[in-house]
């Protein structure tokens, strides 16, 4: 597999990319005020309450955590699956990835109740908790990955080491999505938790989301820069990311089936997939028909699957009936009542018994977009600063039997 | 289940930071006698209020003012975690005996910058977190009453039974501080 | 460290300095620095009744649909309120209307946190900050508590609110603040010192007696001997956590 070397090249320091940096400053300032404005009043500015304990910041930090170690799906590809067109691809994988897991994490922490407190989550352990198993999930992904992108930048590495991190990577990025789903799939309390196929099924939305986030974000970065990016190993990409989303919809219909066949589970399924309002037309509309069937009818129809615009669309609807697919899973979740008592009507002044009421706020929205404009910040910042980017991705650069595939 | 650890290089690091910088700060500002010089770089010296009077701390003045964050943090994990009520250290009784009294009388609570806490933190600007849950004022100044009625016939009960462990916590000390 | 024992076994609370004067002044001004903080180390035994299992009978029976009572204690007792936000406002304690939907019985019961003996929301707390006491009341160490709410999402009865506003005038023996989580003590600053909770003695005051508190561990306890003798129900036994509050006639 002798390919030409990959050269790599920090981004010039162009006039459009200090506005982009710019326009995403503006968020980041954005989402921290409205960390602050939450912080001084309370969560009692958010649309946040005692049924709907997580709202939109906590949808908007799972789907970049998620997305985070999907987005690593490009360099797997390269080093553990020996692909040779993904390797020059493979640094920006791993730089995308440590940024969409910090803007995910600063959501995540900056929602907290009490994030002064930080330091306390960092030194008290419950080891039982999930959620303190994912405080080293996602403190070893970063540094895992941030390893593997220091070798993979290093001269003189034996490839055997790379490949070993690059396995290290691949196993600890699945182990990571693994913990993201078991922070659901594991509530007993909850119904439409409380099932172990949400593991693997953050495992599918994590790479469609990521493969949508990276296809984006390295399309965006070479035009930004004049690069260039081949429209056959976009095409590559694109039909990836139609297979991961059909995964995707797999899952997420085992996940209802199971509980369809379960009598008990009649009463939130009814009301995810019918009765649910918004929720009900997220799910079926925004998830399933426009983040799903749509995407995958662009990338593999024979025409729209060459067409540079038809896949940068089928990556944004991904993305965005991501985040209604998680919205669904979170907010609906919730939204159905704990049932205390099977087989009576209830009711009390706590909402026993009544679906959660919840309406976003504009600072969640706002810490949520604070977070995904810190991610693609620092990914800029990371690529102009360091040699990240390949120099092209003409198809000839990245695969030597490009002619003959094609 | 809960393992107190500072597991990470770094994380370690961050904590021994911050431990060495805050006390160290707060160290330095006690290391001149209070009041000595009325103004260091614009900034007077917190002039300390009187704790009532009478009544004697836990501890010598000048080891309290070095540690007095340490005995806290380390009783109240009692309280919480052990149900021991009888604690040396506790906040409740820091309260009820360093009372400072505004110009209707009342003890002040933490609001107000002449509030005991605050008149050295403020100093040195350390945040007090204690009192965004902990009430800042000796309890008889709680709005909404304390169930006044029950609770005192259970001392009175419990005095008669003779065991004083019933009479702690809740009522002996408001009577005792009340202005 | 003879005066070091002496202070220890001497109970410092304000009115009893003041009472008996000098004598706890002299142990106090012994202490030198350094030593204090290791003997604070030094003693870590629990002062919790040993072996016991606290826990709360609630007889449905004797609940009438009509009886806030319990819910008033509390509230009086910890501070929470209705501040007209019933979406945010925390409920450590709730009366609910539940109707056989087959045979239309109506019956009323106070739901709180039911302190299981393996409770999901300890379980799932990162910090620790949600655990179980020795016996068997479960609690936030709100010192510990970083507001991530994991525990609300695991509690299968609604037990937990979460502090959405700055507050003011807490109880000085019921702690409570923005952005930590909170549910029923047991009304454990009570039963620490030989007394039972708010509810309990709000309901045995309207003279309806629904509630019993007591060591479930103790086979003389009243609890002990009820549970002993007529069926019990735990809501959502199915989960198997063995919940510190039962109720019969359910």
């Amino acid at each position: 597999m002798a390919s030409k070397r990959t050269v790599y090249m920090e981004l010039k320091g162009t006039v459009s990319l200090y506005g982009i940096l710019g326009f995403f400053g503006l968020f980041i300032l954005a989402g921290l005020g409205a960390f602050w404005y939450m912080e001084v009043y309370g969560h009692i500015v958010s649309g946040m309450n005692n049924q709907i304990v997580w709202g939109l910041p906590h949808v908007f930090a799972i789907f970049l955590i998620v997305s985070a170690s999907g987005a690593l799906n490009v360099a797997s590809i390269g080093s553990v699956f020996g692909k040779t067109a993904y390797k020059p691809m493979s640094r920006m994988s791993g730089l995308l990835a440590i940024a969409l897991l910090i803007g995910g994490l600063a959501v995540l922490v900056l929602d907290l109740g009490r994030p002064e407190r930080i330091i306390v989550a960092m030194t008290a352990y419950n080891f039982k908790s999930i959620f303190a198993w994912n405080i080293f999930l996602y403190t070893g992904f970063m540094v895992i990955v941030g390893a593997y992108l220091y070798l993979q930048m290093s001269r003189g590495i034996k490839p055997i080491w790379l490949k070993a991190a690059g396995i290290t990577a691949f196993v600890w990025r699945l182990l990571l999505t693994t913990g993201t789903g078991s922070i659901f799939g594991w509530l007993i309390a909850r119904e439409a938790f409380d099932a172990a196929v949400l593991a693997p099924m953050f495992v599918a939305m994590s790479l469609s989301f990521g493969m949508a986030f990276f296809i984006l974000v390295s399309l965006g970065v070479n035009r930004l820069d004049g690069r260039e990016f081949g429209p056959a190993l976009l095409s590559r990409l694109g039909k990836l990311l139609g297979i991961f989303a059909a995964v995707v919809l797999y899952f997420v219909m085992i996940q209802h089936l199971t509980n369809l066949y379960a009598t008990e589970h009649h009463g939130v399924e009814r009301y995810i997939l019918l009765e649910g309002g918004i929720l009900t037309l997220l799910f079926w509309v925004a998830h399933v028909i426009i983040g799903n069937i749509v995407p995958m009818a662009l990338v593999f129809h024979p025409k729209t699957g060459k067409n540079r615009t038809a896949i940068v669309l089928a990556s944004v609807l991904v993305i965005l009936g991501g985040i209604a697919q998680i919205y669904v899973i979170l907010i609906g979740g919730q939204a159905y009542p704990l049932m205390l008592f099977p087989g009576y009507e209830v009711q009390s002044t706590f909402f026993d018994g009544t679906f959660g009421e919840y309406t976003p706020s504009l600072p969640e929205l706002l810490l949520g977009l604070g977070g995904v404009a810190i991610a693609l910040a620092a990914t800029i910042v990371g690529m102009k600063v360091l040699k990240i980017v390949p120099t092209t991705l003409a198809d000839s650069a990245v695969d030597p039997h490009h002619r003959e595939a094609a | 289940m809960n393992i107190g650890l500072a597991s990470f290089g770094w994380v370690t690091l961050l904590v021994v930071g911050l431990l060495i910088l805050l006390p160290a700060d707060f160290a330095a500002a006690q290391s001149t006698p209070p009041n000595s010089s009325p103004f260091v770089l614009g900034v007077p010296k917190p002039i300390i209020p009187q704790a009532a009077k009478g009544l004697q701390c836990i501890a010598p003045t000048d080891f309290m003012r070095k540690n007095h964050m340490k005995l806290l943090s380390h009783d109240r994990d009692k309280t919480v975690k052990l149900g021991d009520r009888e604690i040396k250290a506790s906040l409740k009784d820091c309260v009820a005996c360093h009372v400072v009294n505004g110009a209707d009388n009342q003890p002040v609570t933490y609001e107000d910058p002449k509030y005991f806490c605050r008149v050295c933190h403020d100093y040195v600007a350390v945040k007090v977190d204690c009192f965004e849950c902990h009430a800042s004022v000796p309890g008889i100044t709680m709005k909404g009453g304390l169930n006044q009625k029950s609770s005192e016939a259970e001392a009175l009960a419990a005095y008669v039974l003779g065991d004083d462990k019933k009479l702690k916590p809740d009522k002996p000390d408001k009577a005792e501080l009340k202005p | 460290m003879t005066e070091l024992t002496t202070t220890k076994a001497d109970p410092v609370s304000v009115s009893r300095r003041t009472f008996i004067g000098g004598a706890a002044a002299v142990a106090t001004v012994t202490l030198a620095p350094g030593i204090t903080v290791v003997a604070y180390g030094s003693d870590g035994e629990d002062k919790l009744v040993k072996g016991a299992r606290w826990g709360l009978l609630i007889d449905v029976n004797k609940c009438p649909q009509s009886c806030n009572a319990c819910v008033t204690a509390c509230s009086n007792e910890h501070g929470w309120e209705d501040t007209g936000n019933p979406l945010t406002d925390a409920q450590w304690i709730r009366k609910v209307d539940i109707k056989d939907m087959k045979t239309g019985l109506e019956q009323s019961l106070p739901v709180m946190c039911q302190h299981c003996e393996t409770p999901p929301c300890a379980d799932v707390c990162p910090t620790g900050a949600s655990f179980r006491r020795g016996d068997g009341i479960v609690l936030v160490d709100k010192h510990l508590c970083i507001g991530c709410r994991y525990c609300m999402m695991a509690c299968p009865y609604q037990a937990r609110s979460f502090i959405h506003e700055p507050l003011t005038g807490q109880k000085p023996y019921s702690p409570r603040g923005k952005g930590t989580v909170e549910s029923c003590t047991l009304c454990v600053h009570r039963v620490d010192v030989g007394r039972i909770p708010a509810c309990v003695e709000a309901c045995d005051g309207t003279g309806n007696g629904a509630m019993i508190f007591g060591n479930m561990n103790d086979p003389e306890s009243e609890i002990a001997k009820r549970i002993a003798q007529y069926p019990s129900t735990q809501i959502r036994a199915d989960l198997g956590l063995d919940p510190g509050v039962r109720y019969t006639n359910l």
